[in-house]
């Protein structure tokens, strides 16, 4: 086995250059090192000014997403072990504004995301008095989507996202389906109108990469696919019965 | 006071290239099965021109048997036909991406959906090739 690894990080500095360039890094490769390590290791011993984001170190903030090999990863969860003998290709994440090296631009995202409204919406004046019960199986219906980290990996596994800059994205959808699901929110309707746009829903072509990069186990495809569905029916239904809806 | 200019981000915006599906297997496999459509489209103006030959009469259907004989048009069917199933599999494979799969509230494997498709186009083919055989 060999005792390190090269390293080829993007680098882009937006003061001085145009475009990115790749800069090779020899570091030590380890049994229990994640890529982040390696890019701490960098930080640390090699070349303090390499810029990027990581918090937690256990897959649960989201922040240290990038592009490894060409597939987006959690570095915190993606062993270095696995690239060997390497060389490793480290950059930001796809689709998105690159303000320094590894660090991206997510104020887009932010607004798409915020666009959606994923939080419980109450219409009534419901003062609780205790706590709102839901059975297993109406927990069950939005569990998994509840486990979005805001990562944002689906954004750069979706060639849509890079092709069409106001498409809403994997995540804000699959979040507006996880408050649609929820027995204790009032605001579906007004989120089925959002994402029922056609920068919403209707520009996804299923190609699937959502859910297979996410870290997460969430299903964004499913969730569009399911929006989809439910968007369909409510226009027959509003073809059907135009007076049926207030 | 001296007046300092608000610093102004200067992201870098990359552009995708025309050739995004050749970056990674996955992005070539969605973009075959999404220029399946094409030959898809390209049975059934094959069908659509056979009918047409088969009412005009059998001078008419003679030149569309001959037609369909050159090695050219064998060699566009035969990659027609990898395309065709190509498209109906995965056609098939994505109907639990939109069906909810329960069964007494509980979850279903993929399978139980896709498979009804399956054997539907099964039956199918087996009712035309028996047709084509001659033993009905």
């Amino acid at each position: 086995m060999p005792e390190t690894i090269i390293l080829e990080v993007e680098r882009f500095h937006p003061e001085r250059d145009t475009e990115p360039s790749y800069q090779s890094f020899e570091v030590p490769l380890r049994a229990d090192w994640m890529v982040l390590d390696a890019l701490n290791h960098i930080k640390d011993q090699l070349d303090g000014t390499l810029a990027f984001r990581w918090s937690c170190r256990m897959g649960i903030c989201g922040s240290c997403g990038m592009t490894v090999n060409g597939v987006p990863k959690l570095t915190c969860e993606t062993m270095l072990m696995d690239y060997a003998p390497g060389p490793v290709r480290v950059g930001p994440l796809a689709h998105f504004p690159v303000i320094k090296d590894l660090v991206v631009e997510l104020d887009d995202f932010l607004a798409k995301l915020q666009k959606v409204r994923p939080w419980i919406v109450r219409k009534d004046d419901y003062q609780p008095k205790r706590e709102f019960i839901q059975s297993p199986a109406q927990l069950e219906a939005f569990h998994q989507f509840s486990l979005c980290i805001n990562c944002t990996l689906c954004y750069a596994a979706c060639p849509v996202s890079g092709l069409d800059a106001n498409f809403l994205g994997p995540a804000a959808i699959a979040l507006a389906h996880r408050y649609n699901l929820d027995s204790r929110d009032q605001a579906s309707d007004d989120r089925l109108d959002i994402v029922s746009q056609h920068e919403g829903i209707w520009d996804c072509t299923v190609v699937g990469e959502c859910t297979t990069v996410c870290p997460k186990g969430v299903d964004p495809s499913l969730a569009i696919q399911q929006f989809k569905l439910t968007a369909t029916q409510e226009w027959f239904k509003s073809f059907l019965m135009p007076r049926g809806k207030n | 006071m001296p007046q300092y200019p608000q610093y102004q981000l200067k992201a870098y915006r990359p552009r995708m290239s025309a050739y995004w599906y050749l970056d990674q297997w996955h992005y070539l496999r969605y973009a075959l099965r999404e220029s399946s459509s094409f030959f898809v489209a390209w049975f059934c103006v094959v069908t659509l021109v056979q009918i047409a030959a088969l009412s005009a009469g059998p001078t008419h259907y003679a030149h569309f048997q001959a037609l369909m004989k050159y090695p050219a048009m064998i060699v566009i069917n035969v990659v027609a036909l990898g395309f065709f199933l190509l498209h109906a599999f995965t056609w098939f494979n994505l109907v639990p991406r939109v069906v909810v799969r329960q069964v007494l509230g509980k979850p279903t494997p993929n399978i139980l959906s896709s498979a009804p498709n399956f054997m539907v186009w099964f039956g199918a083919s087996v009712i035309v090739a028996l047709f084509i055989l001659g033993v009905f």
